[in-house]
């Protein structure tokens, strides 16, 4: 743990290939970390500013901007309720007070057992179906304190294990650009020539 | 209602209206290949690549797609502001969905991931682009395990990579996602974050992306709905396409109304003609304010709006005559406030936001921003005085500078200030720390002024009740 | 009436099509097309406020500080102006009230998470925050909320400490260790409000140039430690002065209160250092304060010293030299001081007879190499190609690297480096070659007709940068491969880069080797008894000959040893008598650095003890053997050096004291061109020895420097990852390395930057003595090592 397996190293450099410069890897390096370790460590951030050729400090710099990676563990399930003028119109706050009684722990905290995390969220793009939250950025709709409660305890009891991969993994499917299809980054300084397609003609 | 679902978004309504961008939505499987191969997927696309790229380019600029991302700028003219002879050139999807209100983009993503794809290729072929990046916000799990299956089915099918449909044109589009920062959505921020830096705004110009943008190289930004117009078009041509809607506006626009309406939900509205009571209160859309309450103060185009009152309700989704009652359009955003309102927190909830979204690079951004909030929510707990209230101005003064745009207000016998207004950042989000609680104090002073001179403690639950 | 004569038309100078002209407040101002607003306000003193602004860095506009009105099409627009060129016919207002407004309204906002703690802070009094707050602020925060609360100043470095508290986050610190030193080691961390600069946790600000952060921070945020508590600035009093630590010749301040030198700032000078200095010529001003300095003459009695009186200390070296053999008398030294100090000491010398001279002691080039078509810091960094034959220049000679690296970095120039291990500029190399030591001269011919090569050096001027990589191998190499390039690209001018601070004035005016007799030949002569006097004029050979065993007999077969210098050092703690000497800071006069520019040095306190400048020394010994000296003042010795020295010209007292003095050209009588040296094969199982120096070391002005002196390293041998393997050793272990003169013992390190067959040992770090291996008469060195 924390420096990168082998496995994520290769995964890396995959996708730094994608890139027409390696630096721009470092956010999708940064949730590989996270995937690896549930939370992104100090030694993870270094490789991959070995990786993508920046310091630990820059890497850092970019991590700490963005909300979603946390530099110490967090709860396996993240629920993230949201608070923006959509669901606070209907009933965000309570629902935040009924997740903070329910689970003994104050908003921005773990329970005891380290198996959830609750955040105030920010506006979370389902505005029309409010309140709502995320549970490791997977949606609950119209979430009423009941609804609330069964999903803790389902959560719990382990029963959405199928369905929500553990904190850390956001999309569980992959991009893969076969070989032989994948056109390949260049860095922008080698390219010289417009476009093969543009020589005023159709493509075909 | 039925509670959760882990399936794609729901919210979406369709209606008696033309469909640009949902034709597909009405299908369980919309999302895969086969079903959008069966509804003319990727047609567009073939068309586009026997006519010459600059005649595709012409087309789109015809038809006048205005940009959904929140400004309106047409995307064949952006397209053509890049730099002659200036390679490579890149274009980057802007899927970061963040504006406060704002349901669209993901409902795209997540239902008609293959419709926004072709709009990329077809994009990039007209304008030369040379690389593509789609840029999905990071909280949005679903919408990118449907956009990676979508392009691991749309390269192996040979729509993306090398020599697209055997034709002299290729493209890789990489699918890329955010990591939590409202900000990022701001074009030049999203470009320094592709880039693997901090997110923050890059002022401009001279730094129009068009011209100098990721990597310094000539670059668009176009948002997902914008984008996943072009195959409808490219299928059905301008003359359709300008055929609906108003000359200035024309086709149509997904509007998502949020709040206390009947039915919120998400629509496929024709441009420059719906008008906000149609949406509000018209049986196809949100059929009327919940409970049969009145409506007391709407958000017309997203957090950073100022509010419209219902004397705005009979104005068109047409910015020529928004901007002009003191508000914008935005991203099709709408939140709804009726009567039982508490008009003080609702409006913190908006200046929060942006006040925690800050990136703080502008001192009044990072400093006013949190000072609003701070003033808002002391006043909220009714702990404020007078001077917090002239405060909020003074602060918001330091923002934008000179008159800030709000609405007309027959009661109060005020007339509208203009949208834009003036400001001391580089990019919006200062300001919109300021939009909302500049408009609740105009429009709703008297329940300022209630909180204050009773000092009530306000019980601590829904904004509403 | 005014009456237009059309014909005048016709004369005018054809149009700049750059020029631009615009108005700021009314007043027409003359500008050029990519300048910002702020700047073409700054040069005719409009000034605007600002915070995030740099001259030397690219803007950001993060404060919004500068904002002013320009008129636009829909009436006047707020811009700021930092970032917003300059448009021809533009209309600028900078007092408006709506410009007031904004400005105490940024203020207002800055100050609102701002400690206030002016008081106990190092920068109140001289705080651009304070000061604008003053100026441009409303008098009154209307603040009420709780302010942030950070852990108090931490400390990032070793020298740097931060406090965020008071840091109002203008991206200055931040910028300059990115854009400017390569070293974006702290970084804007967090978001909105809670933006703070931090290190990455256990990875220090570890940078030469990390002072300049404290310099530029505009309120106190970032402090120095050295200088932490020390002084207010009102108690400060400050003279321009150049930096001569180095040959780079950096201008600073030198700033004093009452009479204890306490800091050093860059001052912006445009040919050489753009107001940057490096940790070490900003910090080494402690030594000066040293409580080990020398206050008074010494006189050697049996193994000990007794203070003496000058007159006495001074009659006794006159009688030496008296009684000296007709040339028996050696000078070595005088790149510690000023031209004025090596200028009468020649003058001394001439008048004396002294055949023995040399201001270098076996670790730089033949004077020689200034007789080549001269090369500037500007020039070189203007266009074309460089080409690096040089030590590693980040090391050696900081803010030098600091202006390559920006020139590579801006494109204006390509580098091609040569050298026989990586370096700090090798990353900025358009082509980085590896040449073991001693074999450079013979690849260069091939390889810079390599065509990529050959284009880029036909494509614009070529400047090459040429000094003394290696000191175990001779210089005799490095000239090799000087002329070398010069035979192919004959154009090329020259920029030696030759490192003690004023060793081309000390060359140029008076103490260049005479008849080939440099400091290796001085040493073997008095080695071999034939020295009656040797002077050391802060010149301390026992730490700085590469051949430490020539050092050691050459000392100890001198009949009698002078020593002029600030420290007992360890050759001056082998002399019969022992001068101290006013140090930097504790004289006036003028320098020369590398490229040939003559700027003043200032004396800000009293010379320590009865110290007093080399030039007094050398014009008493003068008078006191018989040689008529008119010199009482500086100016007289101006007056002369000026008068004598062809290409000085009237250079040295008007126009050398104004900032960015003069560029001269002096050609220093120039020895016999040195014999070509050609480096045998190395035994396969034999390391070539690599011997170059870091920024710090045991120098005696670091060592007496608390704050820097624990900054050197301990002595280890890199070596290649593999050849480690080779040798057997683990890391970090003990081996020997050894040839047939000597042996050492010293740890070992794989160092993957280090080619196969290479031995790195850095020079005068902690530990045992690499100098023991090598020998002068060897034009390189190979050792074998062996795991114990
Ligand atoms: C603070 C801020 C946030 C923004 N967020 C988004 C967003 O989440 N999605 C989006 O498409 N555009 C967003 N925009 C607008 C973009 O900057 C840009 O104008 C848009 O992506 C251009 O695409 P279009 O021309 O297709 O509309 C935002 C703008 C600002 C100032
Ligand atoms: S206005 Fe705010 S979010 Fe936008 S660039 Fe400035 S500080 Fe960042
Ligand atoms: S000096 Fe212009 S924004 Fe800071």
């Amino acid at each position: 743990m924390a420096r990168l397996t082998e496995e994520n190293v290769r995964l890396a450099r995959e996708i730094i290939g994608r890139y027409p410069k390696p630096r721009s890897a470092t956010i999708p390096l940064l949730h590989l970390a996270q995937e690896q370790d549930g939370y992104v460590t100090n030694e993870a951030m270094s490789h991959i500013g070995e990786l993508v050729g920046a310091s630990s400090a820059e890497v850092f710099g970019t991590a700490s901007f963005y909300e979603m990676f946390k530099f110490e563990p967090v709860g396996k399930y993240l629920i993230n309720i949201c608070g923006t003028m959509s669901c606070a119109l209907l009933g965000a706050e309570e629902l935040m007070h009924h997740a903070e009684e329910r689970l003994g722990i104050k908003m921005g905290s773990t329970t005891a057992d380290g198996k959830i995390t609750l955040e105030r969220a920010e506006c979370q793009a389902a505005c029309t179906e409010a309140p709502c939250l995320q549970v490791n950025y997977r949606y609950r709709y119209r979430v009423t304190p009941d609804q609330l409660d069964s999903l803790i305890d389902d959560l719990s009891a382990g029963n959405l294990s199928s369905e929500i991969p553990a904190h850390g993994v956001v999309a569980s499917v992959r991009q893969h650009i076969p070989a032989d299809r994948a056109v390949g980054a260049v860095a922008p300084e080698l390219v010289t020539e417009n476009p093969v397609w543009l020589d005023g003609k159709a493509a075909l | 209602m039925t509670g959760g679902t882990w399936k794609h978004a729901p919210g979406f309504y369709v209606g008696d209206r033309p469909q640009v961008v949902t034709s597909r939505f009405q299908y369980e499987d919309s999302y895969t290949l086969e079903r959008y191969l069966a509804t003319d997927g990727y047609k567009g696309l073939r068309s586009a690549l026997a006519r010459p790229a600059n005649e595709i380019h012409d087309e789109v600029r015809s038809a006048t797609v205005l940009g959904r991302g929140g400004a309106g700028f047409p995307a064949g003219n952006k397209w053509g502001l890049m730099p002659q002879e200036v390679w490579p050139r890149y274009l980057v999807v802007n899927g970061d969905e963040s504006e406060p209100g704002t349901y669209k983009d993901r409902l795209l993503m997540e239902r008609d991931p293959h419709q926004l794809i072709e709009g990329c290729l077809i994009a990039s072929y007209a304008a030369g682009l040379s690389q593509c990046f789609l840029y999905i916000r990071g909280e949005m799990a679903l919408a990118q395990e449907r956009i990676a299956t979508a392009l691991n089915e749309a390269y192996a099918a040979g729509y993306v990579g090398k020599n697209i449909l055997g034709s002299k044109f290729s493209l890789d589009i990489v699918l890329h996602w955010g990591a939590g920062a409202y900000v990022v959505g701001e074009e030049t921020a999203l470009i320094e974050s592709l880039e693997g830096n901090r997110g923050m705004p890059r002022l401009k110009p001279p730094y129009f992306p068009a011209a100098n943008g990721l990597y310094g190289q000539p670059t668009i930004v176009n948002n997902v709905e914008t984008l996943a117009n072009l195959p409808w078009l490219l299928n059905n041509g301008a003359a359709a396409y300008t055929a609906i809607g108003t000359a200035t506006s024309p086709g149509t626009r997904m509007v998502a109304v949020s709040g206390h309406v009947n039915r919120p939900g998400v629509f496929e509205i024709i441009n420059g003609i719906t008008t906000f009571r149609d949406l509000l209160y018209g049986e196809e859309f949100c059929q009327g304010i919940r409970n049969g309450n009145d409506l007391k103060a709407f958000v017309p185009g997203g957090g950073s709006a100022p509010w419209f009152t219902p004397d705005q309700l009979d104005l068109p989704f047409e910015a020529s005559q928004v901007g002009p009652a003191g508000s914008m359009l935005g991203s099709g955003a709408i939140m709804v406030m009726d009567s039982t309102t508490d008009i003080p927190r609702a409006a913190l909830t908006l200046t929060r936001f942006y006040a925690h979204e800050s990136c703080g690079k502008c001192t009044p951004c990072r400093e006013g921003g949190t000072w609003l909030e701070r003033i808002l929510s002391r006043v909220v707990d009714g702990k404020g005085t007078d001077a917090d209230l002239d405060q909020i101005f003074e602060v918001g003064e330091s923002i934008c500078p000179g008159a800030f745009p709000h609405a007309s207000n027959e009661k109060l016998g005020i007339a509208a200030v203009p949208f834009p207004y003036r400001m001391n950042t580089i990019c919006f989000v200062g300001p919109s720390a300021y939009a909302p609680v500049h408009s609740a104090l105009t429009l709703f002073r008297s329940e300022f002024d209630a909180r204050i001179v009773k000092r009530t403690m306000i019980k601590v639950t829904a904004v509403s009740e | 009436m005014t009456t237009i004569d059309t014909t005048d038309t016709n004369d005018l100078p054809p149009q700049d099509p750059n020029a631009v002209s615009i108005t700021i407040n009314g007043r027409t101002v003359e500008a050029r097309k990519g300048d910002f607003i702020i700047a073409a306000a700054d040069s005719v003193d409009e000034y605007i406020p600002r915070f995030c602004y740099h001259p030397r860095m690219s803007s950001v506009g993060m404060c919004r500080q500068c904002m002013v009105e320009v008129e636009g099409p829909r009436g006047p627009m707020m811009v700021v102006s930092c970032m917003t060129p300059v448009a021809d016919g533009q209309v600028v207002r900078t007092d408006t009230p709506q410009v007031k407004r904004a400005q105490e309204g940024m203020i207002e906002l800055l100050l609102a998470n701002h400690p206030l703690d002016c008081p106990v802070c190092d920068k109140g009094g001289e705080c651009p925050l304070q000061d604008q707050a003053f100026s441009h602020g409303a008098g009154e925060s209307r603040f009420v909320e709780e302010k942030r609360h950070y852990e108090k100043p931490i400390p990032i470095s070793d020298l740097v400490f931060l406090d965020r508290e008071r840091c109002i986050l203008c991206d200055r610190c931040t910028r300059f260790a990115d854009e400017v030193a390569g070293d974006p080691l702290i970084s804007f961390t967090q978001r909105g409000n809670n933006t703070q600069i931090m290190t990455f946790p256990d990875e220090p600000f570890a940078s030469y140039f990390s002072g300049n952060t404290v310099q530029i921070c505009p309120v106190g945020a970032l402090t120095a430690s050295p200088y932490r508590f020390k002084a207010r600035p009102w108690d400060l009093e400050q003279r321009e002065s150049t930096c001569t630590t180095c040959s780079v010749g950096c201008r600073t301040v030198v700033q004093s209160s009452r009479d204890e030198l306490l800091r050093y700032q860059g001052v912006d000078s445009d040919p050489v250092n753009w107001g940057w200095l490096c940790d070490k010529g900003r910090f080494n001003f402690q030594s000066t304060n040293s409580d080990d300095r020398l206050s008074s003459p010494q006189i050697k009695s049996g193994d000990s010293f007794a203070a003496s009186s000058w007159s006495d200390a001074l009659e006794s070296v006159a009688r030496v030299i008296r009684h000296s053999r007709e040339g028996s008398i050696a000078i070595l030294g005088g790149a510690r001081g000023t031209n004025e100090d090596a200028f009468m000491w020649g003058a001394l010398a001439d008048a004396a007879g002294v055949t023995m001279r040399d201001a270098q002691l076996d670790d730089g080039l033949p004077a020689s190499v200034f007789s080549y078509a001269q090369a500037t810091i500007d020039s070189a960094c203007a266009g074309g190609t460089v080409i690096l034959l040089a030590p590693d220049i980040k090391e050696e000679l900081p803010v030098l690297y600091l202006r390559l690296r920006d020139a590579v970095q801006k494109k204006r120039i390509r580098l091609i480096e040569i050298s026989s291990h990586e370096t700090g500029l090798t990353k900025y190399a358009w082509k980085s070659i590896r040449a073991e030591s001693g074999t450079a001269a013979g690849a260069i011919p091939a390889l810079l007709v390599q065509a990529d090569i050959a284009a880029q050096l036909a494509s614009g001027p070529v400047v090459v940068v040429a000094g003394r990589a290696n000191l175990a191998e001779s210089a005799s190499h490095s000239m090799d491969a000087l002329t070398a390039v010069l035979a192919v690209v004959p154009s090329a001018s020259v920029l030696p880069v030759l490192r003690r601070g004023n060793v081309r004035g000390a060359l140029s005016l008076g103490l260049a080797p005479r008849n080939g007799n440099d400091a290796a030949t001085i040493l073997e002569a008095s080695a071999k008894g034939n020295v009656d006097c040797l002077i050391l004029l802060g010149a301390d050979p026992l730490s700085d000959v590469a051949d430490v065993d020539l050092a050691r007999r050459g000392i100890a077969g001198a009949k009698f040893v002078v020593a002029i210098d600030t420290f007992l050092t360890a050759s001056a703690s082998h002399a019969d008598v022992v001068l101290p000497a006013a140090a930097y800071g504790e004289k006036d006069g003028t320098t020369m650095n590398l490229e040939g520019r003559v700027t003043s040095v200032v004396q800000k306190i009293t010379p320590h003890g009865t110290s007093r400048a080399d030039w007094m020394i050398a014009v008493e010994l003068m008078t006191l053997l018989g040689h008529e000296s008119n010199f009482t003042t500086l100016a007289d010795i101006q007056h002369a050096m000026s008068a004598a020295v062809p290409g000085f010209g009237s250079t040295t007292t008007a126009v050398a004291i104004k900032r960015d003095g003069v560029v001269v050209s002096v050609t220093p009588p120039s020895s016999a061109p040195s014999a070509t040296s050609v480096a045998g094969p190395r035994n396969s199982y034999e390391f070539r020895l690599d011997l170059s120096r870091k920024l710090f070391d045991r120098a005696i002005g670091t060592i007496t420097s608390p704050s820097l002196a624990n900054l050197a390293s301990e002595a280890n041998v890199f070596i290649h990852p593999l050849d480690l393997d080779r040798v057997g050793a683990a890391e970090g272990t003990n081996v020997r390395v050894s040839n047939s003169h000597s042996s050492i013992v010293l740890p070992v390190r794989a160092l993957s930057s280090i080619p196969r067959g290479t031995a790195w040992v850095p020079f005068n770090q902690i530990g045992a003595d690499v100098r023991e291996l090598v020998r002068r008469n060897e034009s390189i060195v190979d050792v074998r090592i062996e795991s114990m």
